[in-house]
C-alpha cells in the first residue's frame, strides 16, 4: 500500500462554509471510503494563512496571505491509503470538491 | 544447435530486436519490479544473444531464449540491490520465478505487453512522454532513436523519459490491464498515442522528407500488436484499419523528384491493393459496432478515397457525411477544417471558402499550415489570384516541412508565373 495526499482545491471566490458542520457530500464521502481514509482536515480560508519565507541570510519574513497567490486556493485535504495510482485516483474523484484536486505520492523516508 | 556465422547471428538479434523487444520486456518487468531493471536486463539479455548465439547457435525460439536470460539477469540483479540495501521505489511487487521457459501462446505472456501499453500511456503522465514511453519500452527504439524521431535534442528526450518512469515508480502507476469499467477510455487514450506515433511518421511536422517512415511504421507495428492483443476491441480494429487505409496510399505521395504528389494528382495505380482490402475488411468489423467510434469515422473515409477510382468519382457527400458524424460526436477546430475541405468538392469551392473564412479566428488554427494552404486551393479554384498568393505565402511561413514548402512554392511559382 502507498500514501497519497489529496489536496482540495476551491476557487477563492467560492463562499466558505462557516459552520462547524461538516457538509453531507463530505459525510458520506468519509463514510464511503472510511477505509482508505488516514487523516485530513478542511482549512480556514486564505485570508487567514501566514506566510514565513527564509531570507536566505538565517532569518525569516514572516508575510500575510498563502504562500503563492492564485485564483485556485487549498481548501483542506486527506492522506489517504491505497494500492496504486489507479485506486488513489478512483478515491479522489469522489472527492466532493469545489473546482478538483491534486494526488501527490507521498515519499517515504527511512 | 549448430554453430551461426557472425552476420547470421547480427542478423538474428537484430530481428529478435525488431519483433520480440516488448515482449521480452514486458515479461521481465514483472520479475524485475521496475521498469529500469528490466530494460538493463534486457539489454544485457541481446548483449549476451550477440556472443553466445555464435559458438551456440541461434535458438529455435529467440524471444523465449532472450526473456529466460533477462528475467534471471534482472533476478540476479534484484537480490544483489537486496544485498546492498537499497530501499528503491518498486513498480510492482515482484512475483516469484518461476523456472520455465515461457510460451508465446501462453496467456499472461501475451497479457505482459497489454500491461506494458497501458503503464506507458497511462493518461496520469503528459501525452509527449506517454509516446516517448511508448516508442522506448514498447519497441525498443534508443533514446537517441525518439529523440530524433521528434527532432529533439537527446538530452532533452532523455530527461523526459526518465521524469516518466519516476513518476510512474514514485506514484505508483500500475502495470495492470485496467478494470473492464475503465477500459473503453484507457484503450482511447492507447489508441491515441499510437496514432500520433503513426501520423508523425506518415506527414513528418518538419524536416527535410515528407514522411519517416522507421516512425510510421513503428505506428503501423504497435496498432497490430494492440490488434493481436485486444482482437475482439472494435476501437482497436478501427485504428488499424485507419492505420492500413492511409498507409495504402504512401507509395504516390511523391513523385520521382521527390516532390510531394496531392490525391488528386495521384497515380492510384501505385496505391496497395491488398493494404486497401485488408482495410476494408478491419473497418467493417469496426463498425459493427454502434455508434461508429472516432477512429472508425476517420477509417471510413480514408475508406472512400481509398475504394474510389478517381478524384472525379469521390463520394463527397458520403465524406461529408462522415464529418458531419464526427462533428457531432468529437468536435474539433481540425474535423472542422476538414469538412470545411469536403464541403468544397462537394459544393464548391465558394462554399468551402465561406466555411474555411469562418474558421480563421479560431485561436486552435492559428499556426495551422494547413488551413491558409486550404484557403489558397479554394481561392485560386475561385480565380481570386492576389488573394490565393497571400494565403500560400502565409502557408509557407507557417509549414515547416522542407517537401511541403516545396509544393507550397510551386504553387505560388505558377500563380506569379
Amino acid at each position: 500500500m502507498s500514501k497519497y495526499l489529496v489536496l482540495i482545491f476551491q476557487d477563492e471566490a467560492a463562499k466558505q462554509s462557516d459552520g462547524e458542520d461538516m457538509s453531507a457530500p463530505y459525510q458520506e464521502f468519509q463514510q464511503r471510503r472510511g477505509a482508505s481514509l488516514l487523516n485530513g482536515a478542511a482549512l480556514q480560508p486564505p485570508s487567514t494563512a501566514t506566510s514565513i519565507r527564509r531570507d536566505g541570510v538565517g532569518g525569516f519574513s514572516v508575510t500575510d496571505g498563502p504562500f503563492a497567490e492564485s485564483k485556485e486556493t487549498l481548501g483542506g485535504y486527506y492522506l489517504i491509503e491505497a494500492g496504486d495510482l489507479d485506486e488513489a485516483l478512483e478515491i479522489a474523484k469522489e472527492v466532493p470538491a469545489g473546482i478538483g484536486v491534486e494526488v501527490r505520492p507521498v515519499r517515504m523516508v527511512s | 544447435m549448430p554453430q551461426a556465422a557472425s552476420s547470421e547471428v547480427a542478423a538474428a538479434v537484430a530481428d529478435a530486436h525488431r519483433r520480440e523487444w516488448a515482449f521480452v520486456l514486458a515479461a521481465t518487468v514483472r520479475v524485475a519490479g521496475d521498469i529500469d531493471t528490466a530494460e538493463e536486463a534486457v539489454q544485457d539479455a541481446y548483449a549476451s544473444a550477440l556472443s553466445t548465439w555464435g559458438p551456440r547457435g541461434i535458438p529455435k525460439k529467440p524471444g523465449a531464449w532472450l526473456t529466460v536470460t533477462a528475467r534471471r539477469r534482472a533476478l540476479d540483479m534484484r537480490r544483489r540491490a537486496a544485498t546492498a540495501q537499497r530501499a528503491l521505489p518498486k513498480l510492482l511487487e515482484a512475483e516469484e520465478y518461476r523456472d520455465t521457459e515461457p510460451g508465446r501462446d501462453a496467456e499472461g505472456i501475451a497479457d505482459d505487453r497489454l500491461r506494458l501499453i497501458f503503464t506507458c500511456c497511462h493518461p496520469a503522465l503528459a501525452l509527449d512522454a506517454q509516446v516517448a514511453l511508448t516508442l522506448r519500452l514498447l519497441c525498443g527504439l534508443s533514446t537517441a532513436d525518439v529523440a530524433r524521431a521528434f527532432l529533439l535534442p537527446e538530452a532533452t528526450m532523455a530527461a523526459r523519459i526518465t521524469r516518466a518512469k519516476k513518476k510512474i515508480a514514485a506514484a505508483h502507476i500500475p502495470y495492470r490491464v485496467p478494470a473492464a469499467s475503465e477500459l473503453v477510455e484507457r484503450v482511447d487514450g492507447v489508441l491515441s498515442v499510437v496514432y500520433l506515433v503513426y501520423t508523425t511518421g506518415h506527414t513528418a511536422p518538419s524536416g527535410a522528407d515528407l514522411m519517416r517512415r522507421d516512425l510510421a511504421e513503428r505506428g503501423l507495428e504497435l496498432a497490430r500488436m494492440l490488434r493481436v492483443l485486444l482482437p475482439h476491441d472494435r476501437d482497436v480494429a478501427a485504428l488499424l484499419a485507419l492505420v492500413v487505409l492511409t498507409d495504402a496510399r504512401r507509395g504516390a505521395r511523391l513523385d520521382e523528384h521527390r516532390e510531394l504528389v496531392l490525391m488528386e494528382k495521384q497515380d492510384r495505380s501505385k496505391w496497395d491493393r491488398p493494404a486497401i482490402d485488408e482495410g476494408v475488411a478491419l473497418l467493417r468489423e469496426a463498425l459493427a459496432a454502434r455508434p461508429p467510434g472516432r477512429f472508425a469515422l476517420m477509417a471510413a473515409i480514408a475508406a472512400v478515397h481509398d475504394e474510389s477510382g478517381s478524384w472525379s468519382e469521390t463520394d463527397w457527400q458520403e465524406i461529408l457525411g462522415l464529418y458531419d458524424l464526427l462533428m457531432d460526436s468529437w468536435p474539433s477546430p481540425v474535423i472542422q477544417l476538414n469538412r470545411a475541405i469536403a464541403l468544397g468538392f462537394a459544393a464548391g469551392p465558394a462554399a468551402g471558402l465561406a466555411e474555411l473564412d469562418a474558421l480563421g479566428t479560431e485561436p486552435q488554427l492559428a499556426r495551422y499550415p494547413y488551413l491558409a494552404a486550404a484557403r489558397a486551393d479554394f481561392l485560386t479554384r475561385l480565380g481570386r489570384l492576389d488573394e490565393a498568393r497571400v494565403a500560400f505565402e502565409e502557408a509557407l511561413i507557417l509549414t515547416d516541412n522542407e517537401t511541403e514548402r516545396g509544393y507550397l512554392r510551386t504553387r505560388l511559382k505558377e500563380l506569379t508565373g
